[in-house]
């Protein structure tokens, strides 16, 4: 039997608090990413509420001026790039290799590296908090407010923490495209990529180019406060630094939103059992916003001043980008069509998004005008705006992800009857927190104040929000004990619980370390599905015999014969390392010497020679090592 | 020859997988100097009553960029030496790239001293603050360029290079060469355009 | 082959240094020299870096990040009317 054989000779999982940290294993630091983020939305939630309390009444006394500019600039901040993009790092992580049919990503352990920098990179910006005050310029740090020095550190630890989960995120990406381009199992042609993959691709291009920018605009902030430097003060001009942010801004908020969009063009065919429709419009549309999200960041700036010309070409830019996004949702609309739905808790999630995802981008396209825009500029109807798009649209589609995928990684599904509470707990909360938020912003009330005068009529629609808001708390509690829950005492899933179309579901639950027994060969678009399901004379789906429960022969999988050297023999895990962990430990050390300057520079050249230690170790340790060989 | 563990992942041979990192993480760079570059050009006459362009020592900086442009030569023949697995050859073309490259700095580290007696300081005007930081960071990327060329070096004296390792001596040559073209670009942009 | 390119870049590099010297040259001075650091940034890329024999996936990557960087600070500087 190949597949006894090949299972004995593949490289056991191991186990304990050290195999973490050193582990390479693609799963493994998704989890990792997973998990922190979710900790971290606990975090910046809790942050949201207090936000919410101090503004339930008019005049609230909740939280003073300061204690409030920290916290909305924490909750953005965290919210942003400590939460949304690392849980699409995770599911990047752990599905990317599954998708394409590999072993591991191109650089396990540039992968952990990155995992470890993002995990010390969210305790720093966290950490600030008791260190001296955190952030409390807003997530967006516009000079001359982000480098007047009247605090000593608080923007620093922006500038700090911004750039260091910045080189994270680059990292990942390069690893990321690197994989997708270059290690594709046999027959798995661009064309055959799943769209969540595709879109992580895209998502690592915008990521590419857009975060070396805002590092020169966080650096020139760094330097503007620290150094003396003139890029946004004394001769220079703030609004260079608006530039370079949106710059990169924008394209991140394609990087929030594409890997959901992503997940539900996974969850929809599944639940619909019908193939994407239009999937290379889907495909296509997602690289088309990749593209025009380089070219409407200005539209961030219409109050600046630009221009008339420079503020319609940017209107018309930002409407048009509006086109590719509706190609979409036309297409989950088009697969749900005619299909067997199935309302199971994933597709639930995943037409939450899709419908408020509608809604948050109308009001989008709302902004793009400008006259329109200037009405609505700093005002909580933006915040609606946002929140219906990131929250309504990016969360919803990763809890979507998560219900989706829980039973792959732990081989149990997520308790059905807490999901409903969840579900229909998250909906309510989410519609009163932010719909009323639409009226508040229209009726004149302004982002980023602590506080409001009596009389303008706002109480109503602001005790609601902060009701909705704590349904939201309460709805995410649920989901968080039904992971832990389930992890151990779920129901039993199988490796292919929701007749998957996808490679991932051809493997067990949970995946073994070396993911594929054999590489498998790929032929279709959702290749497993054509490998269960063949096709009758009137279109319909046909089971076919030979394959049970979604475990594939091993003669099927390849056609009985390997591709290349897909031998057992060769199956070399790259071994585990902690170099990684050492050099992302040292370049904190290092972040946090340069927010206490001119103290700090001693533990800048401590860091970087923790850090050199670490890179010049890893890149000179072979990547197996002879005593891992079999 | 190399040796078989290079197969980590089978069907692919790593190297073209490396490189294609490379070159993503080049193209990634070339939007940090773009940046930088940028806001040199916005603030090129903010000089603040200081001192300008004008203090450029373009004879100077002529003879260093030079230097910069023989190194990347020396480096396509190390590269060239490594494919030919002729040990002493790399050997030789790594140590004269890594010499040109520290000859480059000490050039720089010369050029930033003589500006800062003549009144120009990271402080001075935005002028100044945009100069020294793009030149600066390009020195930076030229420094770690040599520590990983004297790393490289290292290995070679006892035959490790041709040992799978997550750094050879082709991506620290792509590196290398990418430094020299950004410094092509920053000679005519910030000292050619400007007197 | 190497030891050409490096003298043709050597050439030009002279040349480029030449050119503010050269006052009928001024009407032509800025476009000259950009085209001279193109030539230079190209050959680099193609002969020393390979670009021109190795992979066209290699191309691709890089050249989003070269040809995309332009546009981008284009527009930026002229609504900053850097110019």
């Amino acid at each position: 039997m190949v597949l006894d054989s090949s299972k004995d000779l593949a490289p056991a999982e191991p186990t304990g608090i050290w195999s973490w940290i050193t582990t390479v294993d693609h799963k493994r630091i998704g989890l990792l990413y997973g998990v922190t983020a979710l900790i971290a939305f606990f975090v910046a939630g809790l942050e949201a509420l207090l936000l919410r309390l101090q503004l339930t009444t008019a005049n609230g006394t909740v939280l003073s001026a300061d204690a409030y500019n920290q916290l909305f600039t924490m909750h953005g901040l965290t919210m942003l790039l400590v939460v949304v993009m690392p849980v699409g790092a995770a599911f990047m992580n752990y599905f990317i290799p599954l998708h394409i049919g590999a072993r591991d990503v191109a650089f396990p352990r540039a992968n952990a590296f990155s995992y470890w920098l993002f995990l010390f990179s969210t305790i720093m910006l966290l950490s600030s908090f008791v260190l001296g005050g955190a952030p409390d310029g807003g997530w967006f740090g516009y000079a001359p407010l982000s480098t007047q020095l009247d605090e000593f550190v608080r923007m620093d630890y922006y500038a700090i923490g911004a750039q260091l989960l910045g080189i994270a995120s680059i990292m990942a990406s390069a690893n990321f495209i690197a994989t997708v381009f270059t290690m594709r199992a046999p027959g798995m042609n661009l064309m055959r990529i799943p769209v969540f993959t595709w879109m992580a691709v895209v998502v690592s291009f915008l990521l590419i180019f857009s975060l070396p920018i805002f590092g020169v605009g966080l650096f020139q902030m760094f330097f503007d406060r620290n150094f003396g430097t003139q890029f946004f003060g004394g001769g220079g001009d703030p609004l260079l630094w608006q530039h370079l942010f949106w710059l990169f801004g924008h394209p991140e908020v394609y990087v929030l939103i594409l890997p959901a969009m992503g997940i539900v063009s996974e969850v929809i065919p599944v639940f619909s059992r019908k193939p994407l429709f239009g999937y290379p419009f889907v495909v296509f549309s997602g690289i088309a916003i990749g593209f025009m999200g380089f070219g409407v960041w200005a539209h961030h700036m219409y109050t600046a001043g630009l221009g008339p010309v420079a503020e319609a070409g940017f209107g018309v830019a930002t409407m048009m980008i509006a086109v590719p996004t509706g190609v979409k949702i036309f297409n989950w609309i088009g697969t749900m069509w005619g299909g067997k739905v199935r309302f199971e808790l994933p597709m639930m999630f995943a037409i939450g998004f899709v419908s408020l995802f509608v809604i948050g981008g109308l009001s989008g396209v709302l902004h793009s005008v400008v006259p329109s825009d200037y009405q609505q500029h700093d005002s909580y109807f933006v915040v609606a705006h946002f929140h219906y798009v990131l929250f309504g649209g990016g969360v919803f589609g990763y809890v979507a992800g998560a219900y989706y995928w829980f039973p792959k990684w732990t081989g149990r599904f997520l308790d059905q009857r807490l999901g409903q509470w969840h579900f229909w707990l998250m909906l309510l909360g989410f519609n009163l927190t932010f719909a009323p938020m639409h009226i508040l912003g229209l009726n004149g009330m302004a982002r980023r104040t602590y506080r409001y005068p009596e009389g303008l009529g706002w109480e109503f629609w602001n005790q609601v929000a902060t009701v909705g808001s704590f349904i939201i708390g309460i709805s995410f509690l649920i989901f968080a004990w039904n992971l832990i829950k389930s992890r151990k005492h779920g129901v039993a899933a199988g490796s292919d619980p929701w007749d998957g179309r996808t490679l991932e579901w051809s493997i067990p639950s949970p995946p073994p370390v070396h993911n594929f027994d054999e590489i498998p060969h790929v032929e279709h678009v959702d290749d497993f599905w054509h490998r269960k399901y063949a096709t009758d004379e009137e279109g319909r789906a046909v089971r076919m015999p030979d394959v049970t429960g979604g475990t594939i022969a091993p003669e099927t999988t390849t056609g009985g014969e390997s591709e290349g050297g897909g031998h057992e023999d060769d199956m070399h895990m790259p071994s585990p390392s902690y170099y990684p962990i050492v050099a992302a430990f040292g370049i904190i050390i290092t972040g946090y010497g340069f927010v206490y300057l001119p103290g700090g520079w001693v533990a800048v050249g401590v860091g970087a020679l923790v850090t050199l230690w670490g890179f010049f170790g890893w890149s000179l340790e072979p990547v197996t090592r002879d005593e891992h060989h079999d | 020859m190399t040796s078989p563990a290079v197969e980590t992942h089978e069907h692919h041979d790593i190297r073209p997988i490396r490189k294609a990192a490379m070159w993503v993480f080049l193209g990634s760079e070339c939007m940090f100097f773009g940046s930088m570059i940028a806001t040199f050009l916005l603030y090129r006459n903010n000089t603040a009553d200081g001192p300008g362009a004008e203090i450029f020592d373009i004879p100077f900086t002529s003879a260093s960029s030079f230097v910069l442009l023989m190194s990347s030569l020396t480096m396509v023949l190390a590269h060239n030496a490594f494919e030919k697995r002729d040990a002493r050859g790399t050997r030789i073309w790594l140590l004269a790239t890594a010499l040109l490259g520290t000859t480059f700095l000490a050039g720089q580290i010369y050029e930033f001293t003589e500006f800062v007696h003549k009144g120009l300081t990271l402080s001075t005007s935005s002028f100044g603050s945009s100069f020294y930081m793009l030149t600066g960071f390009h020195g930076a990327h030229v420094a770690i360029g040599v520590l990983m060329l004297l790393a490289m070096f290292y290995l070679s004296l006892d035959g490790r290079l041709y040992e799978d390792r997550g750094l050879n001596v082709e991506l620290v040559g792509l590196y290398w060469h990418f430094v020299d073209i950004v410094w092509i670009v920053i000679f005519t942009v910030v000292y050619l355009l400007q007197v | 082959m190497y030891w050409g390119i490096a003298l043709f870049l050597g050439v030009v590099t002279a040349v480029e240094v030449a050119v503010p010297y050269i006052e009928a040259l001024d009407p032509v001075r800025v476009p000259l020299l950009i085209v001279l650091a193109i030539i230079k940034f190209g050959t680099v890329v193609a002969f020393f870096m390979h670009l021109r024999y190795d992979k066209k996936l290699y191309r691709t990557l890089f050249l989003f990040g070269v040809i995309g960087v332009i546009p981008l600070f284009v527009v930026v500087l002229l609504t900053m009317h850097a110019f």
